[in-house]
């Protein structure tokens, strides 16, 4: 597809910047690496056989395309727009994680590297990982704050059973951000044999630009789903964001039709009006961290805080550096939901669809709830249903004061 | 002259030390450093995430900010260091989002005033060091503040022209790809690195990371313009606490000894 001169999809520049965001702010050992790792992904990326590898996998391990699915009850009950979700909670693994897992791991093959390094914060992440080294024989590290090993045993079990070597982190506050520092230290010292696989559209560059064209299938997909069923495009894409990347890759293929409207939603955790939240870019201010140049929840001097939120995927005091682009650009709209605002919309999708969600598209969900209704009813709403909700059910049981 | 270029113009290599402002009694650690031969003194400035650093370096950031320090803090250690020692070279090291956040120039400004001699910002490679807002280096250059880089075991040849453009007071040489800290590099692979990056400029070389012992500093030294040594001293504050002048003058006057004395035989 051409992209129009004032195109909002040809960033970011050769230098890996989003406007005043982006770049890459790494230590001068990384430097080189992430030079070679550039040259190598745009290799890949001029490579048919790269791309149909991707495809294939995408479609026969992952069960690509996912469905694009029309919510009757939810849209009936909340009185307004009709509301869509792109399922790609259905993808193996449960969530659009392993989207860009299996493009990066061709490439690290690609590259010759043998040993593989991940951050998690929910554990989906580390799940997809552990789940393409698993399927190409490599081994596997994944760092995880030690406060979310406790909040997902679940999918710490699984990371195991599927042989990854699972590293409590317990510098910081540990949870998310410290699993990426800890990732950082380890490829820093392995550089000769090891691909760091960034779990979201953040990092220095090429990273959040790779993350983004490898989720970038969700809203390809989507797109020609919507047409093909609707004959129109979307008025709404909703979706929810802790570093970003469901949210762009959703967005991505539709920045240039100018009638599509977009909403990220965050994570206003307790409340944007204290400290405990993790909503970057509505309670943060730019500045440097893991490599980019973004949105971050700090202090005056610049110390990172520590974000809050019921969802540990979105728990992240960060952004992807093309979302803080977009936000500036006034193209995508970003708004934020609290923890019980998304744990009422978990149990709505429950009660009125039978699906069963993720925490973090539980916050679009919420965003959804809010604005449907204030929407004709011939207009449509497009949620990323970005995973699912299993792993979440002892945290939301918890919530809800049943013992499980 | 620069007291950069006095430290290392002596007939000998310098000893350079690094401890983390803010934790322990940050003016009594550095007299104890300077008065038991430190040449150039790095100044830590704690930060909340910092990735290049390993477990001991680490710690001493959460416990100076655990303890409550903030950059006004660390510039007024760094204004009564410049007081009570003029002539010895005071360099603040540390990670961008600190550095830039009330912008350059501000941090520039504040450094300077503070008497600072060189800054070294981990996080902000010579490819993001110009033509924007926050580029560091600009800023620092202009109020006479050497900015002074990194160059690594994976600095290659075609890469090391960029490091050294704009580069001042001496060039440090990181000399394992790793974090602070942890094993030292094989003394062959120093000695030829260094000599590489000697080809290429006339500041002097420093070599840092992993640097534990008086025996390695020695040993270093009799190939470099100046030794690093960094958790070493770090870790005894973190243990000793009110008692860590004392065990820091210790290590340092060994240190000092065999970097001072390395050429000699």
């Amino acid at each position: 597809m051409n992209t129009p001169l004032n195109s909002f999809r040809n960033l970011p520049d050769e230098r890996g910047h989003f406007g005043q965001f982006g770049g890459r702010y790494v230590a001068e050992t990384l430097m080189p690496l992430v030079l070679d790792l550039e040259r190598e992904y745009r290799k890949a990326q001029q490579d048919p056989a790269f791309q149909a590898e991707f495809d294939d996998l995408l479609e026969h391990y992952v069960g690509r395309p996912s469905p694009l699915y029309f919510a009757p009850r939810l849209t009936e009950e909340l009185g307004g727009a009709q509301v869509w979700f792109k399922r790609d909670e259905l993808n193996h693994t449960g969530a659009h994680k392993i989207n860009n897992c299996i493009g990066q791991i061709l490439l690290a093959i690609r590259m010759g590297k043998t040993r593989i390094i991940a951050e998690t914060g929910a554990g989906q992440h580390g799940v997809a990982t552990a789940t393409v080294c698993a399927r190409f024989g490599l081994p596997c590290v994944i760092y995880m704050g030690a406060e979310d090993v406790k909040r997902q045993s679940p999918n710490v079990f699984r990371m195991k059973l599927l042989g990854a070597e699972v590293v409590p982190v317990t510098s910081g506050g540990a949870t998310l951000k410290d699993a990426m520092n800890e990732g950082l230290r380890d490829w820093v010292a392995n550089v000769h044999d090891t691909f760091y696989i960034i779990g979201t559209a953040a990092g220095p560059h090429p990273y959040p630009e790779m993350v983004r064209n490898f989720q970038s299938v969700i809203g390809k997909e989507a797109r020609a789903q919507m047409l093909d069923r609707t004959g129109r495009l979307p008025d709404l894409l909703v979706a929810a964001i802790g570093g970003g990347s469901n949210a762009l890759g959703l967005f991505h293929p539709f920045l240039d039709d100018p009638s599509v409207k977009m909403l990220g939603v965050e994570a206003a955790g307790r409340g944007l009006d204290g400290d405990e939240h993790a909503a970057s870019l509505l309670g943060g201010s730019p500045g440097v961290l893991h490599g980019n140049r973004t949105y971050l929840l700090q202090d005056a001097d610049g110390q990172i805080t520590e974000g809050h939120s019921i969802s540990a995927g979105l728990d992240y005091p960060g952004i992807g550096p093309e979302h803080a682009w977009l936000k500036e650009s006034g193209r995508v709209d970003y708004t934020a939901v609290t923890d019980e605002e998304a744990l009422d919309a978990f149990q709505l999708l429950c009660r009125t669809e039978g699906i069963i969600p993720a925490l973090e598209p539980s916050h679009a969900i919420a965003a959804v709830k809010k604005v449907a209704p204030t929407m004709p009813k011939d207009s449509i709403i497009l949620a990323n249903l970005c995973g699912r909700g299993d792993k979440d059910i002892f945290t939301v049981a918890d919530r809800l004061g049943v013992a499980l | 002259m620069s007291r950069f270029a006095s430290a290392f113009g002596k007939p000998r290599p310098a000893l350079v030390c690094f401890i983390t402002a803010g934790d322990g009694d940050t003016a009594a650690n550095l007299d104890a450093l300077v008065e038991a031969g430190a040449d150039v003194i790095e100044l830590g400035m704690p930060f909340t995430d910092p990735m290049a650093d390993g477990p001991a370096i680490q710690s001493a950031n959460l416990r100076s900010l655990g303890a409550g320090t903030t950059t006004a803090d660390v510039l007024r250690y760094a204004t009564e260091f410049r007081a009570r020692h003029p002539n010895v070279p005071l360099v603040l090291m540390g990670y961008a989002n600190p550095m830039v956040r009330r912008g350059p120039e501000w941090f520039a400004e504040a450094a300077a005033a503070a008497g600072v001699d060189g800054v070294i910002c981990v996080d902000i490679p010579p490819e993001e060091d110009f033509d924007s807002p926050w580029a560091l280096g600009p800023a620092l250059r202009e109020r006479g503040i050497a900015p002074i880089r990194l160059a690594t075991p994976t600095t290659d040849s075609a890469r090391l022209p960029q490091v050294l453009a704009g580069s001042e007071g001496f060039l440090y040489y990181v000399s394992v790809a790793g974090i602070t800290g942890k094993q030292q590099a094989a003394i062959a692979s120093i000695k030829e690195n260094v000599a590489r990056i000697k080809q290429s400029t006339e500041l002097p070389v420093a070599v840092g990371f992993g640097v534990r012992t008086p025996e390695q500093a020695g040993e270093i030294a009799r190939h470099a313009d100046g030794v690093v040594v960094g958790s070493a001293l770090v870790e005894i504050c973190g243990a000793y606490g009110a008692e860590a002048p004392a065990k820091l003058r210790e290590l340092t006057a060994a240190l000092a000894h065999a970097v001072h004395t390395a050429r000699q035989d």
